[in-house]
């Protein structure tokens, strides 16, 4: 797929690498024992370690570690038994230490390779350069005071991992297929919550244009991009920006931007010259971080399973089909979801996973997730409980309602929260599959329409959707259709 | 009763154990003595109602048959340590008012085998310096002077308020900390024993940060044996201090056993550097013939890097404590010099809240670690620092121990070198390069000057080799006979 930028002057290649800050889920902060809980009181989860209090010292937590490690078999990255800690050093308001604890020359995670999926069904493979561990910083308030900043230390010194891509992505689409595909990763492994609205997951954008063919042009690096859409309207933007200034004859500069979401646009946040010099150095009070290839081992053997495998088990065991499959594991929640009703379904009906597999991946990605997005409804806040969607969805596989039925009943159940057995007894709209009962209504219908019936003979085929919504109308639509069917066709074409 | 406050740590503990006198005793008589030699300026702040407080509890302990041998001593706390709810300013004005609401490893351990706090003693500023005049709460006054002079000798850095403490008897002991020579210089200048344990020994939790990867506690004593004593309080594994080294902490008062006969002594030829004084010289000479005498091997032995210690330290150590001090920023505790935007805030108070030779520091650390200079100095001396290591685990191939002068000489008049930073570091000649390589380094006082100032003699040992190091320590002690005390020219 071409993915060229055609400007005034010609065609334009948009060369993109993401820096993604993600953070890890775990109880307590990178180097305290301090709570990573989201949206505590300001400056209620501090220790004295992260207020950086005189003679304090960090001591690395290990499931930070662990997951560093989960998150890099996730992407199938090289895992380094040997990394350092490095001393970055700025001073701001919120960085309480004068300097953030990163890893610089020897990361945790090497490099590694993504293969992503893009809309037209073609793949991209996206180079992974690193993953590595640092702090984040506290948070300034601007907005608190008139001429003062507040200061909020909750985040100071949460663990984050700064995954950072190769220049490989080529369009705006890409960078969101690879975004997407990360955080898809970091769901499953459960190592980052992807919650972007609560700044779990950022991005650092780093975009240049070139000629196709020629080489690397001078990037901008946009920082701190906390959605999707928006990371995207960076690309966009910036690319528009940088041809316009390269065909206007200027030169891009090298620096550091800021998007802004009411123009959709990004603005220069500060120049090379500006740009800090980190004087990074290993950290003295940290020793390398060392660990064995048995623990690396160790925690692959409890990899969780990823989405693609997942999709891959879904078509083959399941025989779901492609789309379907895909849909369900783009969340790890709706995956998550569909397993459960899955195994309840099989539970109730007695049916083998295969068979009821598609029924109820279809029930989910289109009664469900229609239901649910007309109420504006998560998975995870479903009105409608597994036990009841597996009961719904068996009334259908046992024959008790049929397709069409089972709507209505899944409308009415989401109104009255009552099971869908009630509501089939409650309103009588168990199907009639009873042979002689049906044939005596059609041979009614029949007689009672002959005209239609010529009509129907002399090659009017259209006709016979008639025949059927006549039967279905007298019964309340709960004539089972193959039945009916089956009988009509006898009738009519016997 | 005799003074109480002319004991050492041992007899003092003796003294306790048997009930020859109380905690409150030597505490009060520690207190009184303290307040009559204010002009020396070693405290910074006395604990007085916190030292009989723990005084209490100490006598309560030896009552109870609980007593540890720490147990009722009176103590200075250097003031780079943090105390709970004490001053913990590292002499610093930057950390004006700040009261920690922790407490260090140390001093922790120290406070639960019984030892008492007199208060916080006075030292060079973020323990920069060598003659402790960097104090934003002025220099500390030697109480050593020279014969028939009554001009001020400086008693060396950083832990000079410690060392005086313990010299003029207004501390039984006292913490030091020792980042290039901080224990051991103003020990030989106060005639006192200072240790500097094996780095990772003691803990740095709570010991307010200078240079990260050479910072260690230490004691300075009146004797070997009280440091021994001292340091098996201090020393021990923390799990809140990532550098600290898990192995068990032996007797170090046990290990003392007179004999060095067979033990393999070390003398470094590089050490004779250009412009010793004779009598230094002549010092070093003695303390090889004590030891031969007792029975130890003198062996020669070659450290071919040492002249490159003194400039690799002055760059490890600046880039360290750039870093280590960037917190100090006026945002979060300490002192803040308004300013009328974020930046100038942080420029008004480290202009104010830091002293010359800490910016001179900071400076230097900042420059070493800047893009493009790195390589060429930081990276450089990190690389020189393995080579300096690797020089002594090559001579302990050879011998055990390692005996050298503690400083190139006696304490120099107060103000002599405050203009002349250059030559103020050659102060740590001898003692960086055990710094560096993280091995451990006592001075013994073995004698005095020609104008009777002591002079100290240093012994270097091997990784967690402290037990030999104090026996050898030991033994020199006894040969040396040192047994001067300041004439006392302060006080009532």
């Amino acid at each position: 797929m071409s993915s060229l930028f055609q400007g005034a002057t010609g065609d334009w290649e948009v060369v993109i690498g993401l820096e993604i800050h993600a953070q890890v889920i775990s109880e307590s902060k990178l180097f305290s024992g301090a709570s990573t809980k989201f949206g505590a009181e300001p400056n209620t989860q501090v220790s004295f370690v992260c207020a950086a209090m005189p003679g304090m010292l960090p001591v690395i937590n290990e499931e930070c570690v662990r997951q560093a490690v989960r998150t890099g078999l996730a992407m199938g990255c090289q895992i380094n038994l040997r990394s350092v800690f490095d001393r970055k050093n700025y001073f701001y308001a919120d960085l309480p230490q004068g300097y953030q604890i990163s890893q610089f020359k020897d990361p945790i995670v090497g490099e590694g390779m993504l293969t992503v999926e893009l809309e037209d069904g073609s793949t991209k493979d996206i180079g992974i350069e690193r993953l590595h561990l640092e702090q984040d910083a506290g948070k300034s308030m601007h907005d608190q005071h008139p001429n003062m900043t507040y200061v909020d230390l909750n985040r100071s010194g949460v663990a984050l991992m700064e995954i950072v891509s190769k220049p490989d992505m080529r369009s705006a689409e890409e960078a969101g297929a690879y975004f997407r595909k990360i955080r898809s990763l970091v769901r499953y492994a459960g190592t980052c919550d992807g919650n972007m609205d609560q700044g779990s997951m950022r991005a650092d954008v780093n975009v240049s244009v070139r000629r196709p063919g020629q080489e690397l042009g001078i990037r901008t690096e946009t920082k701190n991009v906390n959605s999707i859409r928006y990371m995207m309207m960076v690309i966009e933007s910036e690319t528009r920006r940088q041809v316009d200034v390269l065909e206007a004859g200027g030169t891009i500069n090298q620096e550091t931007r800021l998007f802004e979401v009411a123009t959709g646009t990004t603005r220069t946040m500060r120049s090379k010259e500006e740009a800090h010099d980190y004087r990074y150095f290993p950290d003295p009070d940290l020793l390398p971080l060392e660990f064995t290839q048995e623990l690396v081992d160790e925690l692959a053997a409890q990899m969780p399973e990823l989405a693609d495998a997942k999709k891959a088990r879904f078509i083959k065991d399941l025989h779901i089909n492609a789309y379907n499959a895909g849909v369900l594991v783009a969340e790890k929640e709706s995956a998550d979801y569909f397993e459960t009703l899955l195994s309840a379904t099989v539970e109730k009906s007695g049916k083998a996973v295969s068979e009821v597999g598609t029924l109820v991946s279809n029930w989910v990605t289109g009664d469900l997730f229609g239901a649910l997005k007309k109420l504006g409804l998560g998975i995870n806040q479903s009105p409608v409980s597994i036990a009841h969607a597996a009961e719904l969805i068996t009334l259908q596989i046992d024959g008790t309602i049929s397709g069409r039925i089972a709507k209505e009943v899944f409308e009415n159940m989401l109104e009255s929260g009552k099971s869908p057995e009630t509501i089939v007894e409650e309103k009588g709209l168990r199907q009639v599959s009873d042979t002689g009962e049906i044939e005596a209504m059609i041979d009614q219908i029949l007689a009672a329409n002959a005209d239609k019936v010529e009509e129907y003979r002399g090659g009017k085929d259209k006709l016979y959707g008639f025949f059927v919504g006549q039967v279905m109308k007298n019964t309340g639509g709960k004539a089972n259709p193959q039945v009916v069917n089956k009988l009509l066709r006898q009738k009519l074409d016997g | 009763m005799s003074d109480l406050t002319k004991l050492t740590l041992s007899a003092a503990r003796d003294g306790l154990h048997k009930g020859d006198f109380s905690a409150r005793e030597i505490t009060q008589a520690h207190l009184k003595a303290i307040d009559e030699a204010k002009i020396l300026n070693s405290y910074i702040e006395v604990t007085s109602d916190q030292a009989l407080e723990m005084a209490d509890n100490a006598d309560a302990m030896i009552k109870g048959n609980e007593a540890k041998p720490m147990t009722g001593i009176p103590i200075g706390i250097k003031d780079l340590y943090c105390t709970k709810g004490v001053h913990s300013q590292a002499a610093s004005h930057i950390l004006d008012g700040f009261k920690p609401e922790y407490e260090s490893t140390v001093t922790s351990n120290l406070w639960n085998d019984g030892a008492v706090m007199l208060g916080k003693t006075n030292m060079d500023e973020f323990a920069m310096g060598s003659s402790n005049e960097n104090s934003f709460y002025g220099p500390v006054k030697n109480p050593w002077r020279a014969t028939n002079s009554d001009k001020d000798t400086v008693p060396g850095g950083s832990s000079g308020g410690s060392a005086a403490a313990v010299a003029a008897d207004i501390s039984i002991a006292a913490t030091g900390t020792d980042t290039g020579g901080s224990i051991r210089q103003p020990a030989s200048f106060c005639g006192l024993v200072g240790l500097k344990p094996t780095y990772g020994r003691c803990s740095r939790f709570g010991m307010i940060a200078f240079a990260s990867s050479l910072d260690q506690a230490g004691p300075l004593t009146k004797t070997v044996r009280d440091a021994a004593i001292m340091l098996e309080s201090m020393a021990g594994y923390d799990a809140k201090d990532s550098t600290s080294i898990n192995i068990a902490v032996p007797n170090y008062e046990a290990a003392l056993s007179g004999d060095v006969r067979g033990l393999k002594v070390g003398i470094p030829k590089e050490y004779r550097v250009d412009n010793m004084p004779p009598e230094i010289e002549k010092l070093w000479q003695q303390g090889i013939d004590w030891l031969k005498s007792a029975g130890a091997e003198i062996i020669d032995i070659s450290l071919p890097h040492t002249k490159y210690a003194l400039p690799t330290y002055y760059i490890v150590a600046p880039a360290e404590c750039s870093s280590n001090l960037a917190r100090y920023d006026g945002v979060k505790y300490g002192l803040r010099v308004a300013g009328d935007s974020l930046d100038n805030m942080y420029k008004n108070t480290r202009a104010q809240g830091f002293g010359d030779e800490v910016k001179r520091r900071i400076l230097i650390g900042t420059y070493v670690l800047s893009a493009g200079y790195y390589d060429a100095y930081y990276l450089k001396a990190q690389r020189v620092r393995t080579l300096i290591a690797g020089d002594f685990k090559a001579a302990y191939e050879k011998c055990d121990v390692i005996l050298t002068p503690t400083a190139p000489s006696a304490a120099f008049g107060l103000g002599e070198k405050v203009s002349d930073p250059l030559a103020m570091y050659l102060n740590d000649v001898f003692t960086v390069p055990a710094s560096l390589s993280g091995l451990p380094g006592i001075s013994v006082p073995a004698g005095l000057s020609s104008d009777g100032l002591p002079l100290g003699l240093q012994l270097i040992g091997q990784a967690f080799g402290e037990e030999q190091l104090l026996n050898a320590a030991d033994v020199l002690e006894t040969a040396a006979g040192f047994s001067d005390k300041p004439a006392k020219w302060w006080g009532a």
